[in-house]
Formats: structure tokens, C-alpha cells, sequence
């Protein structure tokens, strides 16, 4: 066990604790949006993807592969945080209200 | 661009995502948060397409653009009352996305370094396996939200040892990429089992389950992108996904609790398949329920000082969200107070109903949890139930017989007034009869809740 891994277990794990605490706080009339957008933020597998897709001298196969990769990833970052906004954009207090849509 | 300066720049991301989720503490600020999130994952994807030695950027151009304006098209013109399924597909599209990633990079580190070491193969394995799950599992759900197949569980014999089964195959090749095996097909045929195993999963698993189910995959795919972080040692990608990963495992925590069934339960109790008969049953015992119509509701609701309206599953079916708050305001401007009470795990995914109201324009002041509302139904007027059932039962607290004794409910019954607003009598999705409905105090209304909002509201106007 080699101290890159060690150094990248301790950021996991502290970060699992930061996670708790920070979502802990978030009310249930918001887990929706929380759910969406947790859904965004795990669309960084998009910086993987593209490592893997745009590897130096990489074959036919790495290129495909990370090809349907990328567009998968990118489907869930800008869908994630589309629909998050679209969600968040309707919690209002009291206030002027819109026609009926 | 350097390896240092590229991580620095990543740790600004991650306090973005950090700050993000820090801000959804409160709805003023939620939306605020979740652009300064989008805006660190334009710089991560910035940052990530600068590095040097990044070849192929036409492929990857043609890839995002295909990516976005997917995401973009899907996410715009879905309706608010198909959020979940939406959600539960974006899920797994990531979960794929982390699959394919493993399988790539399998493929690259076989064939330049000779071999792979430890912990990048540890890393291979559970990227693949967990990823796979996430990405055919979220299929599942959105199939059985988008009522693609039957929202009841679908079960057959030895369900459980098949699924044992397959899960093992998968560790089997898991385990030989491990102990250094070679072959794309191993890390291919892993993708596969782990298909067909989060296939299988979620099949059992019914339509007022998921909530649950959702959140737990969300956690999977958050764990995955986790591992795939540790595989490219990428410090973004294992800090996002532990935030993910946390959040998800602390909603499906919570949603077990507030259903009062542990997760496993939940997972492979395939609920609501056994108890169809005792309810058919029950029907016919002689008890008699009071109806009621449009125009004596108007005239119950307008003349009480205080009405609370309990949502569930129904009222999103029926798309009844707008009609309920222009009842509420008619109400209002009557001098009545209303407020809405839901229930942790009323509709189909976390904060279900929080959202359709929102999207109606109900004001979230109105909108109390479950234990806010209890304590005020005494002395609530009228409670009119729109599409929830289970969530409501008293049996709950009553009676140690049911298969939901001891889940927390609203607790409807303490009001002086009951009004439920259903198609028929039918027993809900878990098949469990609902004494509520047979309370003296509790009238029905035997029509789709849109329209029977509708014509309550005109009946109220008239007044």
C-alpha cells in the first residue's frame, strides 16, 4: 500500500464526514432538489471520461469506449443541473404570483 | 498545465460543489448554489481539456455536444410531475458513464504497463460492478415510474438465490481481474453480470418503494464515480462522488425510517405482493362508508377556520397540483387558514410532493413536514386527503396486525373532519385496507382529484 493511496483514503473519508454534515441541514422540503442535485455534482465522472477519451496514442477501442463515455457524462452534468435549477427556480415564499401555466 | 496548478484549480471546484449543497440548507439561496456548482464544473471541464498530452479533442467535442444537447432537451421539457423517473435516468446515465470509464482504462493500463497494480484493479472492479448496478437499476426505475412495466412487484421463484448468483459471477471476474488476469472480455463480461443483476435488483421492488430505491442508486452511482476517482487519481472525482455517495445514503436512511422498514426490507421484502388477498377480503365485512359531493365540501371547507390539504402519489397522477392552490387561495380569501401536510415519503421519490406544490406556486410557508403538522391536526377542521392513502392509515398506530404498524403517519384522524378525495375504494398500492375511510367522521369522494378540485372550487366561488 503505497502513501498515494493512503493520502487518497483520507480525503475519501473525510470527505464521506463532510458530506453527512453538510446534507444533514438540508430540510426534507428540499431533498428533491438535493437528489438532483447530488445527480449533477456526480456528473464529474465527465473530467474521467474525458482523461479516458482523450489518452494519448489510445486504440480504437479506448477512443469509443470513452467516446459513448463523454456523452453519457455530459448528458447527466448539464441534465442534472438543468433540471435542479428548473426545480429550485419554483420555491418561493409568498409573494407576486404567476399566471397559471 | 501542471499537476499542482490542475489540482489547486480542482480544489476550487470542490469547494463550489461543497458550497452547493451548503446553500440548499435554505430554498433563498438554494438556486444561487446550485449555478456556483455548475459554474465549478465548467472550470473542472475547463481545466480537464487543457492538460497536456490530451489528444482526440474532435471525438470529445462531438461527444459533449451530443451529451448536452440531450441533457439540455431532457431537461427542459420534462414535466415537473415526471421528475423522478428524469431523475432517476440522469442517475444512471452517470452510473454507465463510470462503467465505460473502467472498462477503457482497463483496456489502456493492460496494454501499456504490462500488468495493473492493487489497488488500480480493486479500483476497476468496483467501478465497473457498482457503476453497471447503478446504470441498469436507474433503467428499472425509470421503465417502472415512466410505467414502462407494472409499478407492482414483479417476482418469481428463487428470486433471491438467482440474483445471489449472478452477483457472484460478477465478484468471480471481479476477483480474476485482481489476481491479474488478462482480457477486455473480463472486465466486459463483469459490466454485463452487473447489468443484469441491477436489472434483477430493482425488478421486486414496487412503485411506493421508491423513494428508497432511488436514493440508494444515487448513492451508488456517487460511490462509483468515488472509485473511479481512485482509479485516475483524481482528488474531484473521489471528493464529489463521498458527497454524493453521503447524501444518498443518508436519504435512503431517512426514507426507511419514515416507512419505519429497514432497507433490507425494502430491498428484498418485495412489499405489497403478499398482502393483495387479505385486503380483498376485508372489503366485504359489512362496514359503510359515507360519500359526499362537490357542492357539500365547498360549503364544509369555506365555513372552517382552518383546512389542511394531505397529497400523495394521486395528486401527481392526476396533475391536480394547480387546482389544489386555487382552491386554497378561493379559501384564503374566504379568511380560511390552509396549509398542506406531507408525509417524508408521499409520492415517488424524496420531497416528491414539496416539488409538484412548489411548481403550482404554493408558497413553501404553507408546506409542513409530518411532524409539524401532527400537533396542529386536533384542532384542524377539516383534512382533505388527495391521493395519499397508506401515509394517512391509523392502522399504522393501532393495530399490530398491519404490515405498516409503526410507521410514522400524518395523523388525519385527530382532525374533526375527514374528506377524501379517490377514484374508489380500492385499497392503495400496498393493498393495505384503510379503516380511515370507514371513520364516521370521514367522507369520500369518489372522483379524480383534478376534477373533483375543479368543481369544488366553482361550488366555493358560488358560495
Amino acid at each position: 500500500m503505497d502513501s498515494l493511496l493512503v493520502f487518497e483514503l483520507t480525503i475519501l473519508v473525510l470527505s464521506i464526514f463532510l458530506g453527512i454534515e453538510v446534507i444533514s441541514k438540508v430540510p426534507t422540503m428540499l431533498h428533491t432538489p438535493l437528489m438532483s442535485g447530488t445527480n449533477a455534482i456526480h456528473g464529474i465522472v465527465l473530467v474521467g471520461a474525458i482523461l479516458v477519451a482523450g489518452r494519448g496514442g489510445g486504440d480504437t477501442l479506448t477512443r469509443v469506449v470513452g467516446f459513448c463515455a463523454v456523452v453519457l457524462a455530459t448528458a447527466n452534468v448539464v441534465g442534472g443541473f438543468v433540471v435542479t435549477d428548473r426545480m429550485l427556480e419554483m420555491f418561493k415564499i409568498r409573494g407576486p404570483r404567476k399566471p397559471d401555466s | 498545465m501542471n499537476a499542482a496548478l490542475t489540482n489547486l484549480l480542482y480544489l476550487v471546484t470542490i469547494v463550489t460543489f461543497v458550497l452547493a449543497l451548503r446553500f440548499l440548507s435554505s430554498p433563498k439561496r438554494a438556486r444561487q448554489g446550485n449555478l456556483l456548482g455548475a459554474a465549478g464544473m465548467l472550470l473542472a471541464i475547463a481545466v480537464t481539456l487543457a492538460q497536456d498530452g490530451l489528444e482526440n479533442f474532435s471525438w470529445i467535442a462531438v461527444a459533449m455536444a451530443i451529451g448536452a444537447v440531450v441533457g439540455v432537451v431532457g431537461a427542459r421539457s420534462v414535466k415537473m410531475t415526471a421528475m423522478p423517473q428524469m431523475v432517476a435516468l440522469f442517475n444512471g446515465v452517470g452510473g454507465g458513464a463510470v462503467a465505460l470509464i473502467a472498462l477503457a482504462e482497463f483496456h489502456n493500463l493492460a496494454r501499456e504497463a504490462g500488468g495493473l497494480a492493487g489497488e488500480e484493479s480493486v479500483s476497476i472492479l468496483l467501478s465497473a460492478l457498482i457503476g453497471s448496478i447503478s446504470f441498469s437499476g436507474s433503467l428499472v426505475a425509470f421503465a417502472k415510474l415512466q410505467e414502462l412495466l407494472s409499478g407492482r412487484p414483479i417476482v418469481y421463484p428463487r428470486q433471491q438465490y438467482v440474483n445471489g448468483a449472478i452477483l457472484l459471477v460478477a465478484l468471480t471476474l471481479g476477483i480474476a481481474i485482481i489476481a491479474g488476469a488478462e482480457g477486455d472480455a473480463l472486465v466486459v463480461g463483469l459490466i454485463l453480470a452487473a447489468a443484469v443483476f441491477g436489472v434483477l435488483f430493482v425488478l421486486p421492488i414496487g412503485g411506493a418503494d421508491m423513494p428508497v430505491v432511488i436514493s440508494l442508486l444515487n448513492a451508488f452511482t456517487g460511490l462509483a464515480a468515488s472509485a473511479a476517482g481512485f482509479l485516475l487519481h483524481n482528488n474531484v472525482l473521489i471528493v464529489a462522488g463521498a458527497l454524493v455517495g453521503a447524501s444518498g445514503t443518508l436519504l435512503t436512511l431517512l426514507m426507511g425510517r419514515a416507512m419505519n422498514r429497514s432497507i433490507a426490507n425494502v430491498l428484498f421484502g418485495a412489499f405489497g405482493s403478499v398482502q393483495a388477498t387479505t385486503a380483498a377480503a376485508a372489503g366485504a365485512d359489512g362496514r359503510s362508508v359515507r360519500s359526499t359531493s362537490p357542492e357539500d365540501l365547498a360549503i364544509m371547507l369555506s365555513y372552517a377556520r382552518r383546512v389542511v390539504f394531505v397529497p400523495g402519489y394521486g395528486l401527481a397522477v392526476a396533475q391536480a397540483q394547480h387546482d389544489v392552490r386555487a382552491l386554497a387561495e378561493l379559501l384564503e380569501a374566504k379568511g380560511v387558514g390552509v396549509l398542506y401536510g406531507i408525509h417524508p415519503v408521499a409520492g415517488r421519490m424524496p420531497g416528491h410532493m414539496n416539488v409538484l406544490l412548489a411548481e403550482a406556486n404554493v408558497p413553501y410557508d404553507q408546506l409542513k413536514e409530518m411532524d409539524e403538522i401532527n400537533p396542529e391536526l386536533a384542532q384542524t377542521d377539516v383534512v382533505v386527503i388527495l391521493g395519499a392513502n397508506d401515509v394517512v392509515n391509523p392502522a399504522a398506530r393501532t393495530d399490530p396486525s398491519s404490515p405498516i404498524y409503526g410507521m410514522p403517519i400524518i395523523e388525519a384522524d385527530r382532525s374533526a373532519n375527514v374528506v377524501v378525495v379517490k377514484r374508489s375504494l380500492s385499497p392503495g398500492f400496498a393493498g393495505i385496507d384503510n379503516p380511515l375511510f370507514y371513520d364516521p367522521k370521514t367522507s369520500m369522494l369518489f372522483a379524480d382529484a383534478k376534477q373533483a378540485l375543479e368543481q369544488v372550487a366553482l361550488a366555493v366561488k358560488k358560495l
